[in-house]
């Protein structure tokens, strides 16, 4: 069995996506165990090779870049018929487990007809297994689980591997796909990106989310203006305010949503149901903003704030400026 | 249009789970049981379906000991057609042997779309859709909140983080579903008593050999108890310090 290990360079729009840092790093921790080199494979239109460098910086011994016209929106067919072309000269496949991720890694899996492990928080390397932790059950219990085919596909939570810094060759060697991306079956016809600008909720050391409290959909910008006080902040959102269509399903954090882990989560005027608890629980420090002293939320929050949020709101902006400016 | 889903039995979520003396389980001990949501949305997407083109079936499938031929009528009290269980002893963890058995069983169903929740709210590894789709040489596509048809192309919505994509594909195509595609219906009377009389065919699962393994569960470590520092805006300026100087955040 080959000791090196392929990780996924997630990209998009051209850009290279920080899961990509992540999963380059990952991979270094089960190479080093085992001895091994980590190639990171690198997908996108003319020009993304641009970024192997990057990859290097984190950990890459060699990046194999497969550029073609078509890897401009995703294209999940041709990157992992790819990736699985490849795979017999590796023991192990780690990316992150983003959108693109949870896609990717169980397909490469069937290609190479062995089990996955997914959405990993933390990796156990030994010479011919990797055991993981899952959290399962919303976040409720801690699943450990050993994977022993070979390769080892692997997915992993976003933040379980912080980008660390760890200079290779990051040698740059072309591949060609392996099959037509324009052949794909799956089209994806659009990639809307949204406001680019915005930090997304996986990004963000700061989040910032709004729930019912917030008595309407227009006083959404008072989250919106603390998140900006911060500069580092996204906005999140319960399921019953984008279930409402007071925010978009994306950003929805919660056991159906999006699940995060902040440095600092502040959560206003949301009471703390269950299905949203299971999405932030495990944020480093939680502040909750709530006029109902009962609510749930308050039992995991390290500050927990009683009152009017839409009143404390536009005081802690302020606070927040004053904060920062000095 | 001749559908396939996928159904998972579930433990209700709202509970504080306890683990079973084996180490390797939850204590199923006064828990409720359904299917897993998004499995839900997926048998919901696929009667509608039906139910608009006025014609087809609708089959529900479900990997498991007896137990879950409680699920599969539950599903066909909502208006699935008919039901196969895959009798297994467990539901093993290993995605790629419940891909391999589902496969077995799909392949000469001649199904035009086979529907999976984009994962199963339990041990929520999201990954027998995709592997169920390779062994079949369908195409997927996977957590879609949008599914409408030209002809004989589907046409879906893929949620990324804070963006989405817009895919089409020929069938017959493998889609796992996520929420915001169909809230589930509530079973009537009538439909209850019409599954008691759907055919529920039950087959051994052909699983191969498992290579991931369940080690252990355990409970995550609780967090400190919660503090309220005071209420309204005046207690502001001492929120903001606290983020400075204690938890070093700002």
């Amino acid at each position: 069995m080959s000791n090196n290990v392929l990780a996924f360079a997630e990209s998009r729009g051209g850009e290279l996506r920080r899961a990509a840092l992540e999963a380059v790093t990952a991979a270094r921790a089960v190479a080093d165990a085992r001895g091994g080199a980590v190639h990171a494979m690198l997908f996108g239109a003319p020009g993304i090779g641009a970024h192997a460098a990057r990859l290097a910086a984190h950990g890459a011994d060699a990046v194999l870049v497969v550029e073609h016209a078509a890897f401009a929106h995703n294209n999940p067919e041709a990157v992992v018929a790819t990736i699985a072309a490849k795979m017999p000269g590796y023991g192990a496949f780690v990316c992150v487990a983003s959108a693109t991720g949870k896609d990717i890694a169980p397909r490469v899996a069937a290609a190479c007809k062995v089990p996955c492990a997914s959405d990993a928080t933390a990796m156990t390397i030994a010479a011919s297994s990797i055991t993981v932790t899952h959290p399962g059950y919303t976040g409720k219990i801690l699943q450990t689980l050993t994977l022993t085919a070979t390769p080892a596909v692997v997915s992993l939570r976003p933040g379980a591997y912080l980008p660390k810094e760890n200079a290779k060759a990051g040698t740059v060697e072309s591949v060609a796909p392996a099959a037509d991306p324009s052949a794909s079956r799956v089209k994806v016809t659009e990639t809307a990106t949204g406001n680019t600008a915005k930090l997304d909720l996986g990004d963000a050391p700061v989040i910032i989310s709004g729930g019912r409290g917030l008595k309407e959909a227009a006083n959404f910008k008072l989250v919106e203006d603390l998140a900006a006080a911060f500069g580092n902040a996204a906005v999140g959102a319960t399921r019953a305010v984008t279930d409402d269509g007071w925010r978009p399903h994306s950003d929805q954090i919660g056991q159906t949503g999006r699940l995060v882990s902040p440095d600092l989560y502040i959560a206003c005027g949301i009471s703390g149901a269950i299905q949203h608890l299971a999405g932030m629980r495990t944020s480093k420090t939680i502040v909750a903003i709530n006029k109902d002293k009962e609510a749930p939320i308050f039992k995991i929050a390290d500050y927990g704030v009683v009152g009017d949020v839409v009143e404390i709101l536009p005081v802690l902006t302020a606070e927040v400026r004053k904060a920062k400016a000095h | 249009m001749k559908i396939a889903v996928r159904i998972k039995r579930v433990p209700d979520m709202d509970v504080r789970f306890k683990i079973a003396p084996s180490g390797k389980a939850v204590d199923e001990t006064g828990l409720k049981f359904d299917i897993s949501d998004f499995d839900g949305y997926a048998v919901e997407a696929a009667l509608q379906i039906k139910e608009k083109l006025n014609t087809g079936e609708v089959v529900v499938i479900s990997l498991g000991p007896d137990v879950v031929q409680e699920t599969l009528r539950k599903a066909m009290s909502m208006g699935a057609d008919r039901a196969v269980q895959l009798k297994a002893d467990a539901v093993p963890a290993d995605s790629f042997a419940i891909a391999s058995a589902l496969a077995a069983e799909l392949k000469d169903g001649a199904y035009d779309i086979v529907m999976f929740g984009r994962m199963s709210i339990d041990t929520a590894h999201g990954a027998t859709g995709a592997m169920t789709a390779d062994l079949l040489g369908m195409p997927v596509v996977n957590a879609i909140s949008k599914l409408e048809f030209d002809g004989r192309t589907a046409k879906m919505r893929r949620e990324l983080e804070g963006a989405y994509e817009l895919v089409e594909c020929a069938l017959p195509v493998v889609v796992t579903i996520d929420e915001g595609i169909a809230r589930p219906r509530y079973p009537s009377l009538k439909g209850i008593m019409a599954a008691k009389k759907k055919p529920l065919e039950t087959k051994p699962a052909q699983l191969p050999a498992l290579r991931l393994a369940l080690d252990a569960m355990a409970l995550p470590a609780e967090r400190a108890a919660g503090r309220i520092i005071g209420e309204g805006s005046a207690v502001v300026p001492e929120l903001v310090r606290l983020l400075k100087e204690e938890a070093k955040v700002l």
